[in-house]
């Protein structure tokens, strides 16, 4: 029993002072903002799979759940940057989370070392299928007109559907009651039951019952149209160009890693992304892989200083405008 | 009707291949035994499980998760019998009179006839589900936010029926745990309310957390506190199995139980939580002697439970036959679904057809199974009970602590029990009962968000509860049920239960 206690503490140092040079050594955490079986969590386990073949350690899941996904991602910028604990940040989370939580304890563009973008998921605008208008055009005058009197759904603040919802009020100057819902799915029901008036959400929640004709969409916020909604125009061509809008999810480590790990995890993000299964699902749910100019590390710190400039003065005059 | 038999011969025909059957024993037995476990609940489980699913096909991956699920409905209410700790919302009720039945040496009775229970209402429910799944979704789309607020009132007014001692007590803790379920980030605004500035409490406290602090833990400190009753408890084991009269006395409770759990449970609002509770409110108010209940009667264990697995399986209707989750377990089969390349939606019946008829198929085969791997498993459940106390407790706390972590990874929460348990000590030796308190919260929540919400639908005017009919119904209901609790007569009649216990 001793003898194997020594040789188990032995194997745990040697396993130690190896670490440096071979990483991976160990299981990966990948920690997700969000409760399991949504959105973000779907898209980290289809990419941790081929992400774990490619490091040759198992990446494993934690959901670390809260706060608009930022109790997960705090934790997680505070993990020792040792490549051992990655996040699946998303727009949220490095994007509308500064203009949204006084007291944040990290910043989107400062605490991080990006790994890469690992998939878009585009906005969709929907509606009741009651509702008159045809087309985004005719919705729209409707919505200005309507005023107060129509009501638009969102999933919380600091939810997809809040912030791009926000954001879509605000470009067409439009000024709908906002009726809350805990998480899409209450939501989406009362749309289809037509309690509600429309929202926007993610492709991935709304395409099913856009395909099931329970609601309609009235544009899809990408440049070219969804091959999983290929009837549905995109903002461009429905007259709305500035709504372009993406819930993203992208990799992310505690700043200061070693450069080779972070090569590592850069390189293995690249291998799983080009996983012709992990691509088939992302596309399967709506979703959108990155290109090429999008990838990687480079990008990714653009998008996120992108992001934060462009949602915190909309999500903030918005926050000011509500009693 | 040759339809559905159609489909239901290609549903079997789907469930029955040798591989799904394995996968629905598989998801049953991982079921059960999460269930037993206090603390690790289908959520963690089946959160901990998807990535294993990914070499599965579709249908046989969602027919294994689904068996964890309705498994662990099975599983829950052995803890709440055995240890008296509710591991879902659901489980509370189940509690009142299921752990006084082992403590009273009738453990295996009351186990055994929670199986039977369940196993009748599973299959009255996957029936239901397979006639009139889809015309009953037109139903559950006519239940607004004024009609959910109505609904939840009505739960309330049946909480103050729940309690069996002083009604000023019961309804004093169903408005602490209202306030409890207040604290949290403000859906509407995103402020923060009653937190203090502390950041675990940002999000709330988790229902598990609760419910684990005030029976599981408090239950434990009581139990060392009165070394008399466990020991008796232990002593006397008792019959394993119910006899034939045992049945006959839960029979017509069964039926009930089922009809009200079926109903609730095709609500996509998480009505679900409530079958148990109105369920167990039902047998209450028609037994000729309210007086055994909390005390070991035997309906007080068949009504709820059948409720529950009544429920269990019709909360699939929204999912299936809508795409829309009801609640957290439902919205991470969402999650399944889309991984596993299926879109839940309305589309799911008519293009996948084998999934949509083979799960339904599976449901009624896993209830089978879960009865086959209940009943043998009811007399080494009760030889827990002989084991000494010294070494369960700690055992419990452990499981506990372990299943709280697992939830969502927060050190936080596992103190945040430890707290609860010695809240939850102190509400005991003050003579209040902790399961108004638990359905207080839980309806807390949710009432408080339809009322907000259909307010702002109505732009303020409160008589839109009246307005709509089904929320009037519900509403007369609620306050019916209240003047009866209120009348004097009947005042009396309560007071003298609690004298008498």
């Amino acid at each position: 029993m001793r003898t194997a206690l020594a040789i188990g503490l032995l194997s745990a140092l040697a396993a130690f002072g190896a670490a440096a040079d071979t990483y991976p050594q160990r299981p990966i955490t990948m920690v997700v903002p969000f409760a399991a079986g949504g959105p973000t969590d779907v898209v980290a386990r289809i990419v941790a799979e081929p992400m774990s073949r490619a490091l040759g350690q198992q990446v494993v899941i934690e959901n670390v759940t809260g706060a608009g996904g930022t109790t997960g991602i705090t934790r997680a910028s505070q993990a020792a940057p040792d490549g051992y604990t990655v996040m699946m940040g998303h727009m949220g989370t490095h994007g509308a989370a500064p203009a949204l939580f006084k007291g944040l304890k990290y910043d989107p563009a400062k605490s991080f070392d990006p790994i890469g973008l690992a998939a878009g998921t585009p906005i969709v605008i929907v509606a009741k299928k009651s509702l008159p208008a045809e087309n985004l055009k005719s919705f729209i005058e409707a919505l200005k007109s309507g005023g107060a009197s129509i009501n638009q759904a969102h999933a919380g603040v600091g939810s997809v559907s809040h912030s791009t919802g926000i954001l879509f009020d605000s470009l067409v100057g439009a000024k709908p009651t906002l009726v809350v819902y805990r998480g899409t799915g209450p939501a989406l029901n009362d749309l289809v039951a037509g309690q509600v008036d429309f929202m926007t959400d993610q492709i991935v929640n709304v395409a099913p019952q856009i395909s099931g004709g329970t609601i309609k969409a009235y544009a899809i916020a990408t440049p070219e149209r969804s091959p999983s909604l290929p009837d549905v125009p995109t903002t461009k061509e429905a007259g709305l160009p500035e709504y372009e809008v993406s819930a993203w999810n992208a990799v992310f480590a505690p700043k200061g890693l070693p450069a080779d790990v972070r090569a590592k995890l850069v390189a293995a993000l690249d291998t799983a992304l080009k996983d012709p299964s992990a691509r088939k699902r992302i596309l399967e749910l709506g979703g959108t892989v990155p290109k090429e100019a999008e990838a990687g590390p480079d990008a990714l710190q653009k998008l996120v200083e992108s992001e934060v400039a462009r949602w915190t003065p909309v999500l903030r005059s918005a926050a000011e405008a509500t009693p | 009707m040759p339809d559905l038999l159609s489909h239901l011969g290609l549903g079997f025909a789907v469930a029955l291949s040798l591989q799904n059957l394995l996968l629905c024993f598989l998801g049953c037995l991982v079921g059960t035994l999460i269930g037993v476990l206090p603390g690790v609940g289908p959520i963690a489980t089946i959160a901990m499980l998807l990535p294993i699913t990914f070499g599965l096909d579709p249908v046989g991956a969602l027919i294994m998760l689904a068996g964890i699920y309705y498994g662990a409905q099975y599983g829950g209410s052995t803890t709440a019998i055995l240890v008296n700790i509710p591991g879902e919302a659901t489980s509370v009720v189940t509690t009142l009179d299921g752990h006084q039945m082992a403590r009273q040496g009738r453990a295996g009775i009351a186990l055994g006839t929670a199986a039977i229970a369940s196993f009748f209402a599973g299959t009255v429910a996957t029936l239901l589900i397979a006639a009139l799944g889809a015309p009953l979704t037109r139903l559950a789309l006519i239940f607004g936010p004024a009609e959910y607020f109505a609904l939840m009132v009505m739960g309330l007014a049946f909480a103050v029926v729940l309690a069996h001692g002083s009604v000023l007590k019961a309804v004093a803790m169903i408005l602490v745990g209202i306030l409890f379920a207040c604290i949290g980030t403000d859906l509407e605004t995103g402020e923060e309310r009653m937190t203090f500035g502390l950041t675990f409490l940002t999000d709330g406290i988790d229902f598990s957390v609760l419910a684990m602090g005030l029976f599981g833990v408090a239950e434990i400190l009581r139990n060392l506190d009165q070394t008399e009753t466990r020991d008796i408890a232990r002593a006397r084991i008792g019959r394993l199995l119910p006899s034939l009269a045992d049945l006959r006395q839960a029979m017509p409770a069964t039926l009930r139980g089922t009809a009200i759990g079926a109903s609730l449970g095709i609500l996509p609002g998480n009505g679900a939580v409530l079958g148990p509770f109105a369920a167990y409110t039902v047998e209450k108010r028609i037994a000729r002697d309210p007086g055994r209940f909390g005390r070991g009667a035997i309906e007080g264990v068949a009504g709820p439970e059948s409720a529950n697995n009544a429920g269990a399986q019709t909360a699939f209707i929204p999912l299936l036959t809508l795409g829309i989750p009801p609640n957290a377990v439902m919205a991470l089969m969402v999650g399944a679904m889309t991984i596993h390349g299926i879109v839940p939606g309305p589309g799911v019946m008519t293009k996948n057809p084998n999934l949509f008829w083979g799960m339904i198929a599976s449901m009624w085969i896993g209830n089978l199974m879960l009865l086959v791997i209940n009943l043998p498993l009811v007399g080494i459940w009760v030889r827990l009970l002989k084991v000494p106390y010294r070494l369960m407790f700690p055992a419990i706390l452990m499981f506990c602590s372990i299943g709280i972590y697992s939830i969502s990874s927060l050190p936080t929460d596992v103190m945040l029990i430890a707290a609860f348990g010695v809240f939850g000590y102190a509400l005991i030796k003050f003579g209040f009962e902790p399961a108004p308190l638990l359905l207080g919260f839980v309806l807390g929540k949710l009432m408080e968000e339809y009322l907000r919400r259909a307010l702002t639908l109505s732009r303020g005017d409160a008589m839109v509860f009246l307005e709509r009919p089904v929320s009037a119904v519900l509403f007369l209901v609620a306050f019916t049920i209240l003047a009866l609790a209120l009348l004097p007569s009947l005042r009396r009649s309560r007071d003298e239960v609690f004298t008498e216990a």
